[in-house]
């Protein structure tokens, strides 16, 4: 068991490399001059445009820019960000929290929702229950996240004036910003309420509502579908008809004998499901104005910021890398079946 | 392999009765599961649309191209519905109901293009892989693993913008994230088949590689690589729609839903007293991608029931 994870853990340092070789391969669609760009902060410059390609040695070999490229990166230097006005190290840092705590918020929900509705339309197979989880799962599965989210704003923004998008109002927004505020984790709602200012707790609560609800109705489907089909199967097993011929309740069957077994495959993906979350941000993000990684990463791209760009592509697949680790860890560990040598 | 006799009797029944057997397993499960025949009939009036597209929304006889929406005045507020704008205008005063008519044919364009070439790829690389192993499938699987170790739309994002905007990028691009899962499972599927004795059989005969391969082992495992590249279909009109919508496909004013959706970001206050005074703009593209998006995944489905009974 430590043999593979330190196996697996040795690897990741391999894949790493492999994902930092084809996105700089990928930025080897832009001419020498593009890249020089970015370095040039004002057109007074442009005439010493060849200068900063030989500075930098963008029209050297790839392999050698490559490796320059690297040294730079194990320096821990990813480079200066001109969407977000800071190294992109410290736009990370800063725009990390927001992602990860809207993440969590979704989750945890998805999870609780996804297991028990997932059982419950296993056990009432074909019932109004299980057809209920199925229009869900579906029509999750069919919207795209931005119509969602613009079709929530609109109601619930436009209409009832409930849940503003953004990340604070103006008040919390001065709240957090002042001197006094301390920033103990990062994560808004937590800080919020660790200062004791429950009304900024509520403004920051409110915010995270919507996009919330986006994600989850949109990453639920495939957690609610996994869920049905594993108990289902199970369900169907020797032991299940075993325990029924002892004379066992249903609901100490389905609770004790058939749902352990069937939370093995939930286990595994629910990690995946983690991730899937973290890139479904993306969009949620830039649609609720929201200011976390994604929408950080979506603006880099449109303007070509390309430190932004790789620094943030680089986080998501790394943490994606990472958590399909976690996954197969997971997996070993809550199937006693199965040996990892 | 099957082993008893049993299996192997019911394989030889399976495989008598099987070119017959498609269509009426066809009807069957269409009447069992009338979800299938609903997703069939949305993409039937898709399709219809397209086709349909300059008799249902003549181009304006002087178009440089029709799938550019024309355009009436410039005012910046969308108009709702009228005799004139059937699903009356975006902001820039974009046709929506020309816009919706001439989106269905992007839609079926981009869809199909991009699983045609995510599966070309994903066949060769896997087919390569599996038939001939040991370093070249070593190599190929790992740079497969590489891509997969990006989220989907986050390298498709990154290859857009580093090749610049527009539909055809964004075809690209998401051909460039979607075809490792068809490598995987081709490759997979390749390893089982070209141990197979027909195999052997081609090879005596003097057929070339790429004969067996082409001829031989792929045609033997296409059936699964259909139902994923079916399934498949939904997701990936969902990515391309969310690249347009971000602005990083087709430009303004060409008849794209996701660049559609785009021109209604600004739009969901409505004006003072009437909050969902430009509901058209979002509601009308929303609702046929989802429709269409809907469609393929409800047919997806009835597919696999059809093509791969182990999933039954």
């Amino acid at each position: 068991m430590v043999q593979f994870i330190a196996k697996r853990l040795l690897f990741l340092p391999v894949v790493m490399l492999g994902v930092t070789m084809l996105l700089f391969a990928a930025l080897q669609f832009l001419s020498p001059a593009m890249r020089a760009a970015l370095y040039i902060k004002d057109p007074r410059q442009l005439a010493s445009l060849d200068q900063v390609i030989q500075k930098y040695g963008l029209d050297k070999p790839m392999p050698v820019q490559y490796g320059i490229w690297l040294k730079q990166l194990m320096r821990g230097d990813l480079g200066y960000s001109e969407t977000a006005k800071m190294p992109v190290a410290d736009a990370i840092k800063s725009f990390f929290p927001a992602t990860f705590e809207l993440t969590c918020v979704a989750f945890l929900p998805i999870l609780a929702i996804g297991v028990y509705f997932g059982v419950l339309s296993a056990v009432y197979k074909d019932r109004w229950l299980d057809q209920l989880s199925r229009f869900v799962a579906i029509t999750g599965y069919s919207l795209p996240s931005f119509v969602l989210g613009l079709l929530l704003l609109m109601v619930f923004y436009g209409r009832l004036q409930w849940f503003p998008p953004g990340r604070y109002s103006l008040d919390v927004d001065l709240l957090v910003h002042s001197a006094s505020f301390r920033h103990y984790t990062g994560l808004l709602t937590v800080d919020t309420l660790l200062n004791g200012q429950w009304s900024a707790f509520v403004d920051v609560a409110k915010h995270l509502v919507l996009p919330a609800v986006t994600l989850i109705y949109i990453e639920l489907a495939l957690l609610l579908r996994i869920t049905r089909s594993s108990m289902l199967e199970e369900l169907g097993k020797d032991y299940i008809r075993t325990a029924k011929a002892k004379g066992l309740p249903g609901s100490v069957i389905v609770r004790k004998h058939a749902l352990k077994n069937a939370l093995i495959p939930v286990v595994t993906l629910s990690s995946l499901l983690f991730v899937g979350l973290l890139s479904g941000v993306v969009i949620t993000e830039t649609v609720f104005d929201f200011p976390g990684i994604g929408r950080w990463g979506i603006e880099a791209a449109q303007q070509l910021d390309v430190p932004a760009v790789l620094g943030a592509t680089l986080l998501a697949a790394g943490l994606f890398v990472l958590a399909n680790l976690v996954s197969d860890i997971l997996y070993a560990f809550v199937d006693p079946r199965i040996r990892i040598g | 392999m099957p082993s008893s006799i049993q299996e192997s009797e019911s394989a030889k029944a399976s495989d008598a009765s099987a070119r017959r057997g498609r269509a009426a397993s066809l009807w069957r499960t269409a009447r069992r599961r009338p979800t299938s025949l609903l997703g069939a009939g949305l993409l039937a009036f898709f399709a219809f649309v397209a086709i349909a597209a300059p008799v249902l929304a003549p181009a304006q006889p002087r178009a440089r191209d029709a799938y550019l929406i024309p355009q009436d005045g410039y005012s910046p507020d969308p108009a709702p519905p009228s005799a004139k704008h059937r699903f009356g205008t975006t902001e820039q005063q974009y046709d929506l109901y020309y816009g919706m008519v001439w989106g269905a044919r992007t839609a079926f364009k981009v869809g199909l293009t991009v699983v045609g070439l995510s599966l070309a790829a994903g066949m060769l690389v896997g087919g390569v892989a599996g038939f001939y192993g040991g370093w070249v499938d070593e190599t190929l699987m790992r740079g497969t693993d590489i891509v997969l170790a990006f989220p989907d739309l986050v390298l498709a994002v990154v290859i857009v913008s580093v090749m610049g905007p527009g539909l055809g990028n964004v075809m690209w691009s998401v051909a460039a994230v979607s075809w490792p899962s068809y490598a995987r499972l081709l490759r997979g599927d390749v390893l089982a088949i070209k141990e197979r004795d027909f195999v052997s059989a081609a090879r005596a005969l003097g057929a070339s590689d790429a004969r067996i391969l082409f001829r031989h082992i792929i045609p033997n495992c296409i059936y699964p690589l259909l139902v994923v590249a079916s399934l498949s279909m939904g997701s990936i009109v969902i990515t391309t729609a969310a690249l347009s919508f971000l602005g990083l496909g087709a430009p303004v004013g060409y008849a794209d839903w996701g660049q559609l959706i785009s021109l209604s970001r600004n739009w969901i206050l409505g004006s003072s007293g009437n909050p969902f005074a430009y509901w058209h703009t979002i509601l009308i593209p929303g609702m046929a991608i989802f429709l269409f998006v809907l469609g393929w995944n409800l047919l997806g489905d009835a597919v696999r029931d059809i093509l791969d009974p182990r999933q039954k």
